[in-house]
């Protein structure tokens, strides 16, 4: 993108409105603080939020205008129309910075110098700029841009990010008043650098959606091409005004409905707006459209604002319309989601991750606290050890290690349904008599029939085993000796049985369903 | 249906977000004959005749971020959860008896992507309002519901569902007559519904594989006939099905 940056706006916009020459100290103030001075009154040690007696005091000759912005809107406006002289769809991110794509009108000059010539030239001729600067950069996304054109550089592409990295954090909010900012400072987050390189995932889960899309910035990932994927129409809302008005107050005023509608339309579709097409009409027919983008996301007084600069530009410019202002519309050129299916933008899966946790509290709320279980793969010999389930939001901690070998268990696939406690089984022999297991761990007599509790017993098609087991017989409580074995019955289900030794007794442990 | 997608300046898609149904979620590629769309989110997926099959179906959505819950389900092995790619932080199980089966359910589909249920039978049967109900909110949510039915037979179905997963005709390999052990069963899967799915689709499955998971039966030619012509050593004469 190229991006075009007049330096302290406020201050040339009021300068060349009073009519003062270039070389006056002069400060604008809002609320009785200085919200820009020229590069005179900074060199007199005048600075940005300071009163306007300190900043007074210390510049005596200091001229104080007031901040007017619609006249900085006004101002801006000529070299918008010379930017698009050179090529559509300027974005205007506020009066005194405006970019437009690069790659078509570098097609069409035939290179990049091709473009800034063209550009110098149309900027050049503008009578109403005297004495104003001009600065123009060219990188890979808006914020690149940006910053390339404070400092007057053409970043190569690809190279955005190494361009970047080197710039302090304060650099994304120059104001100094994100909290994000002061945050990152205190974290030892000093250079963008250092924020691009945080994983993505972990930004997003720390400083939500706000400090997401700052890391792209910071990346350099923020490289929206200037026409990006159009919302459908449908989000695009319209204002007639009838009879036409012709104040600029009036329209805003006016507007205030629409432009709710338009950023809660979106919000309800979980879409922010990061770049809107304002076209007004006259009554009589004439148009203007302007395009105007923000660095995070649309809200209403955003918008209101914005409408309030084009038409201050359209309805006092030299290409004044004949009749009032009938029609105004929005349309959003470009939207971020903000609500579902984030994942897919930001690469995270933090919010996903909230909904679920939200959701599974409330069941357990709904049901009782061990109501809701998060199985935990544990240590063990046996299928039912190596599971274990705790409640919902209690620590996942196994109770032996799952990674030592434990020999002794049975290999994969595993049994997918565990029975706890283990149930009766029947397992019998051809004559009908239950199988018994010798002292030995071997079986006389193999089964041939089999029944889960007291159903009627099936005949057993294959079977495996019997592979003893004898656990912990130092410890008179904890000491376990069964045998093991796998059983199938004709009608293809697999179980897993135990028969315990000395007794003989024959239980189902788990199923493979 | 929205439209949104975000592209990067050579014109390629950087993030594509489709329609608001999101994109559906993946299943294993040995399912992929059966469920050639993924599990497609707001529909109905009813399973029955192997618990294996639903672990099956979840492992792959599961591993890729998904959050799946089974409510109303014995104690499933979380050693065989596993083995089907199920990541264990990112699974719930609810014990849901009686009347707070329905509210459970429809809380898990306000916020988890794949609510596995179990409905109750008998006495407490669900009403076939609560079956709509339960159905819609999956559809609004873009949540995937399975119901795990007993048995494939009318008494006990799931009224509605999109698509109908049977499991049946299991054949255990590696284990002999108190010699090997089980290693893999071999299952044939069929997948009916309504829609797109309405033509049947079916597909032999190891499932479990050796070692675990769900793997395709690999086809085999099978040897109809060998007809030997005289005594000619003339090349046998082999038909191939399958």
């Amino acid at each position: 993108m190229i991006a075009v940056w007049c330096p302290d706006w406020p201050v040339t916009a009021a300068r060349l409105e009073a009519g003062l020459p270039a070389e006056t100290p002069i400060a604008v103030v809002t609320a009785n603080h200085v919200a820009a001075c020229s590069h005179a009154a900074r060199t007199a040690g005048v600075r940005r939020g300071l009163r306007r007696r300190e900043a007074q005091s210390r510049c005596p000759e200091l001229a104080v205008l007031a901040r007017n912005e619609s006249g900085e809107a006004r101002m801006f406006e000529p070299v918008v129309a010379a930017l698009e002289a050179i090529a559509p769809g300027v974005e205007i991110t506020r009066p005194g910075l405006a970019a437009i794509g690069a790659r078509g009108p570098t097609r069409y000059f035939g290179g990049e110098t091709g473009v800034l010539h063209a550009l110098s030239r149309a900027v050049a001729g503008l009578a109403a700029l005297a004495g104003a600067d001009l600065l123009i950069g060219v990188a890979d996304g808006a914020f690149a841009a940006e910053q390339a054109a404070r400092r007057g550089l053409i970043v190569d592409a690809d190279r955005s990010p190494a361009f970047l990295a080197e710039l302090p954090i304060e650099t994304l909010d120059p104001s100094g008043e994100s909290p994000l900012i002061d945050l990152l400072r205190r974290l030892g987050v000093r250079t963008l650098g250092a924020f691009a390189a945080l994983p993505p995932r972990d930004v997003l889960a720390r400083f939500g959606p706000a400090g997401a899309w700052a890391h792209r910035q910071a990346g350099g990932r923020d490289d929206r091409p200037v026409s990006a994927r159009r919302p459908p129409v449908e989000f695009a809302v319209t204002l007639d005004l009838e009879p036409a008005v012709d104040r600029v107050d009036t329209v805003a005023f006016s507007a205030r409905g629409v432009a709710e509608q338009f950023v809660l339309d979106l919000a309800a579709h979980g879409l922010a707006c990061t770049c809107l097409e304002l076209q007004a009409a006259s009554e009589n027919g004439e148009e203007t459209v302007r395009r105007w983008r923000h660095t995070g996301v649309l809200s209403t007084v955003d918008v209101l604002d914005r409408v309030r600069w084009q038409l201050e530009g359209w309805l006092c410019g030299s290409g004044r319309p004949t009749g009032g202002v009938a029609r105004l519309r929005l349309v959003p050129i470009e939207t971020v989601p903000t609500g579902a299916h984030q994942r897919a933008l930001w690469g995270g899966s933090g919010a996903e991750d909230d909904r679920a946790h939200r959701a599974l509290a409330r069941v357990q709320t709904l049901l009782g606290h061990g109501s809701v279980l998060m199985p935990v793969l544990d240590g063990g010999r046996d299928p039912r050890q190596r599971t274990s389930l705790v409640p919902w939001g209690d620590e996942p901690v196994p109770i032996r290690s799952p990674e030592q070998p434990w020999p002794g268990q049975l290999p994969a696939p595993a049994p997918s349904v565990l029975l706890d406690p283990p149930r009766p089984a029947q397992v019998l022999d051809d004559a009908g008599r239950a199988v018994v297991v010798t002292e030995r761990g071997s079986v006389p007599h193999p089964p041939a029939r089999f029944a889960l509790g007291d159903e009627r017993p099936v005949a057993v098609s294959s079977w495996a085993g019997p592979w003893p087991v004898d656990e912990r017989w130092w410890h008179a409580d904890s000491a376990r000796h069964v045998v093991r074995c796998q059983l199938v019955d004709v009608r293809g289900r697999a179980y897993l049985v135990t028969c315990t030794l000395p007794e003989g007794r024959w239980l189902v442990e788990a199923i493979y369903d | 249906m929205l439209d949104v997608a975000i592209r990067r300046p050579d014109g390629s898609t950087a993030v594509d977000l489709g329609r608001r149904g999101a994109p559906p979620l993946p299943v294993a590629p040995a399912l992929a004959p059966i469920l050639p769309d993924g599990l497609r989110r707001g529909a109905t997926i009813s399973v029955s005749g192997s618990v294996s099959l639903l672990l099956a179906l979840l492992g792959t959505a599961s591993a890729d971020g998904a959050w799946c819950a089974l409510v109303g389900f014995p104690r499933i092995s979380a050693e065989a959860a596993r083995e089907y790619g199920i990541e264990l932080s990112r699974l719930a199980l609810v014990h849901a008896p009686g009347t707070g089966w329905t509210t459970a359910v429809g809380a898990l589909l306000d916020a988890v992507d794949v609510v596995a249920a179990r409905p109750p039978h008998g006495r407490d049967a669900l009403p076939a309002g609560d079956v709509r109900r339960l159905a819609a909110r999956a559809r609004s949510r873009d949540a995937v519901l399975v119901p795990y039915l007993r048995s494939s037979t009318s008494a006990d179905s799931w009224p509605g569902a999109d698509i109908r997963l049977t499991a049946r005709d299991g054949h255990w390999s590696g284990i002999g007559d108190g010699t090997g052990r089980l290693r893999a069963r071999r299952v044939d899967v069929r997948a009916e519904g309504r829609g797109q799915a309405a033509r049947p689709r079916s597909a032999s499955l190891w499932l479990p594989a050796a070692g675990g998971g769900v793997d395709v039966v690999a086809v085999v030619a099978v040897v109809h006939a060998i007809q030997v012509v005289g005594a000619a050593p003339a090349a046998p004469v082999v038909e191939l099905a399958g």
